[in-house]
């Protein structure tokens, strides 16, 4: 006869288990050290079948060496693992997945590799759980996602293991809190061992084991662009912006998203925005990588303060020689941390402005294309109203009022603006009647059109014909229109209502250039406080040092 | 190549009659546009001259607006045009207008 055990309970069957794996890492490591020659046999030891695995990596560092090392591990050994991380950008996550060595994936951002992930996932060979934000991923982690193993990237680690992760610190701590504390086993490459850190970021008992690489970790200059690139149409999207939404709403609090349209506002800072008098009144606290084009506006005396997701290739001494604007440690050297900027972005700033590829008659916006299958990163969440907000702040409150103009009930609203010129190169146009997101999810199976910023968060548009205040819209037919009105030529502008878009224009919901006071013939590169990246590193007093393809002189 | 010229009627034209003006240069994306005086004062003219060809409608889309937007009289204004967008073509032009107007007699 089966009866219920009568044993007690076993409540700790995880560390037993971790304690298991620790056992048999034992042999490869000395303490927690292990060599690089080891590495590949240590992970086929402590690695389980069907482990939740988190390679660390985001559009910045990487921790590059770890992941060519589990790539070429035994696939009988190392097997059904289930990658829970930001990123599948390196072309090793993609050969675990052709081994066959992943049954799944849940991930934020695939970047080069989106057209490789596409192919795997049309041919039934991965399974992808759900394509998160960043910090929807990193809530996982501490909920139903708890990383097993968490191989990560660290700069420096001492003799006991402790670790220095500096200026591009980004994931590292979300990663290690969620495995060191939950039976996890935490692995970091690093590129050097010392004898005296500069500080500690990663205490050394939430290490099992390091490894220092041959070589040191991959770091992406994501965020840096060539102000020589910026064209006069970007120069006058910019003084749009700053005209028509940062003066208009008092914007001093806010995220800007990577390209060359929000470049061309930082390097108009210094120049029209401090023209037009806007010097300590927009702009002065930031959710912000290092943007080298932010340099001139920094030593103009516009910014006060800067918090980093990750730090920039280059930017190393800069940031260290202005402690007052960036998050610094006692050593001197910035700390970044990715889950708390982008926590910052979502509820502490007025404004996400953003670039994208395509944009819907409703103002829902992707960076979806068929074939390939790119994710989110973190744009959603700075791009989208942060309902749990409850403090107030001018701008926020007359977005607000102006979105909900008959509530009872007073409440505001994060402004989420879009800035596209109308055509790319080719005539390939920003505004369409369907996005190529439904396209995708249909070919990849996914639940849910992966949409970048939902049409109801967006609050306004910019392109070169002028802002639409999609806000100030009282139906979802003026929304249209006021989409249209700013569509330029292409074939959603062309089919506008001009009738209705000339109301809209008398309501102030579209303003061209010319209803804002714009003189058009200061939109040339001249406006520009940098237009090379020479101009950049002489506005840093030579303390920006490009990384060598920037360098043309 | 494509070229072709449209004739626009306005009621206000220039005040003045300065000089000629060039506004951009003809490089790739980019466009060159002369303006000058000497047409009929309820005329603008524009003459066309662009190697991409199958882009009437759109060409007429954004002459069009540029007048709606500057009914000058009294000038004729030549594009040679490289492949530049739509929105580059209205920037050009608008600069070009401006730049015409502030300039003395």
């Amino acid at each position: 006869m089966n009866r219920p055990s009568s044993q007690p309970a076993t409540w700790d069957r995880e560390k037993q288990n971790y304690q298991a794996r620790l056992a048999r890492g034992a042999a490869l490591a000395s303490g927690r050290k292990v060599s690089a020659d080891d590495i590949v046999r240590l992970l086929e030891a402590v690695i389980e079948p069907g482990d939740r695995v988190c390679i660390e990596g985001n559009n910045q560092k990487q921790a590059d060496f770890l992941a060519k090392s589990l790539a070429r591990t035994d696939p009988a050994l190392v097997r059904e693992l289930h990658l829970v991380q930001s990123v599948l950008a390196l072309p090793e996550h993609m050969d675990l997945i052709e081994q066959g060595q992943v049954s799944r994936v849940d991930f934020s951002f695939s970047g080069q590799q989106a057209g490789r992930l596409a192919t795997l996932v049309e041919q039934g060979r991965i399974k992808i759980g759900a394509i998160h934000t960043y910090l929807e991923l990193f809530g996982r982690y501490f909920v139903d996602l708890t990383p097993k193993v968490a191989l990560i990237a660290a700069q420096m680690a001492d003799r006991d293991g402790n670790l220095y992760t500096g200026p591009n610190t980004e994931d590292t701590p979300a990663i290690v809190e969620a495995a060191a504390f939950k039976n996890g086993i935490v692995i970091a490459q690093v590129n050097e061992v010392v004898e005296k850190l500069p500080r500690v970021d990663i205490p050394a008992d939430w290490v099992d084991y390091f490894v220092k690489a041959p070589t040191p970790h991959y770091i992406e200059p994501l965020f840096t662009r060539d102000p020589a690139q910026i064209t006069e149409i970007q120069i006058l999207m910019a003084m749009i912006a700053i005209k028509g939404l940062y003066a208009e709403y008092g914007i001093t609090s806010l995220n800007h998203g990577i390209g060359f349209d929000t470049a061309a506002i930082e390097l108009l800072l210094p120049t029209y925005a401090a023209e037009l008098g806007l010097k300590g009144k927009i702009c002065t606290n930031w959710a912000l990588n290092p943007h080298p084009t932010m340099i001139p506006a920094i030593e103009a005396g516009f910014v006060q303060s800067i918090h980093s997701f990750g730090s920039e290739v280059g930017m190393e001494r800069y940031i260290a020689a202005r402690p007052d604007i960036f998050f610094v440690g006692r050593d001197g050297s910035m700390r970044s941390n990715r889950a708390f900027s982008q926590v910052a972005g979502h509820y502490a700033c007025d404004l996400f402005i953003g670039s994208t590829l395509q944009i819907d008659l409703a103002g829902n916006s992707s960076t979806a294309t068929k074939g390939r299958i790119s994710g989110f990163g973190g744009a959603p969440n700075m791009g989208s109203d942060a309902r749990g907000r409850r403090h107030a702040s001018p701008a926020w409150l007359r977005a607000g009022r102006e979105a909900r103009p008959h509530a009872v009930m007073p409440r505001g609203q994060k402004l989420v603006a879009q800035i596209v010129e109308t055509s790319r190169e080719h005539m390939q146009p920003a505004f369409v009647e369907r996005l190529d997101a439904w396209d995708l999810a249909e070919s990849s199976g996914m639940e849910l059109p992966p949409v970048m910023i939902y049409g109801e968060d967006v609050t306004h548009i910019i392109t070169e014909e002028g802002i639409a205040h999609l806000l100030r819209c009282e139906t979802p037919e003026e929304r249209e229109q006021a989409i249209r009105g700013v569509a330029g030529y292409t074939q959603v502008g062309l089919a506008r209502d001009r009738r209705m878009v000339e109301n809209l224009r008398d309501r102030g919901i579209i303003r061209y250039p010319r209803d804002l006071g714009i003189d058009k013939r200061m939109a040339t590169r001249d406006l520009l406080a940098a237009r090379s990246i020479k101009d950049l590193v002489l506005a840093s007093g030579g303390l920006y040092n490009p990384p060598k393809h920037f360098r043309n002189w | 190549m494509e070229q072709f010229v449209m004739n626009f009627t306005v009621t206000n034209r220039l005040a003045t009659t300065p000089s000629p003006r060039v506004c951009g240069v003809v490089s790739s994306g980019n466009l060159e546009v002369l303006v000058e005086s000497g047409e009929p004062e309820d005329t603008c003219r524009i003459d066309v001259h662009t190697p991409a060809e199958g882009f009437r409608d759109i060409w007429s889309a954004v002459l069009r607006d540029f007048v709606e937007r500057q009914p000058v009289g009294g000038v004729r204004i030549t594009i040679n045009d490289a492949g530049a967008t739509p929105a580059v073509v209205s920037l050009r032009l608008d600069q070009a207008i401006d730049f015409f107007r502030s300039e003395k007699p």
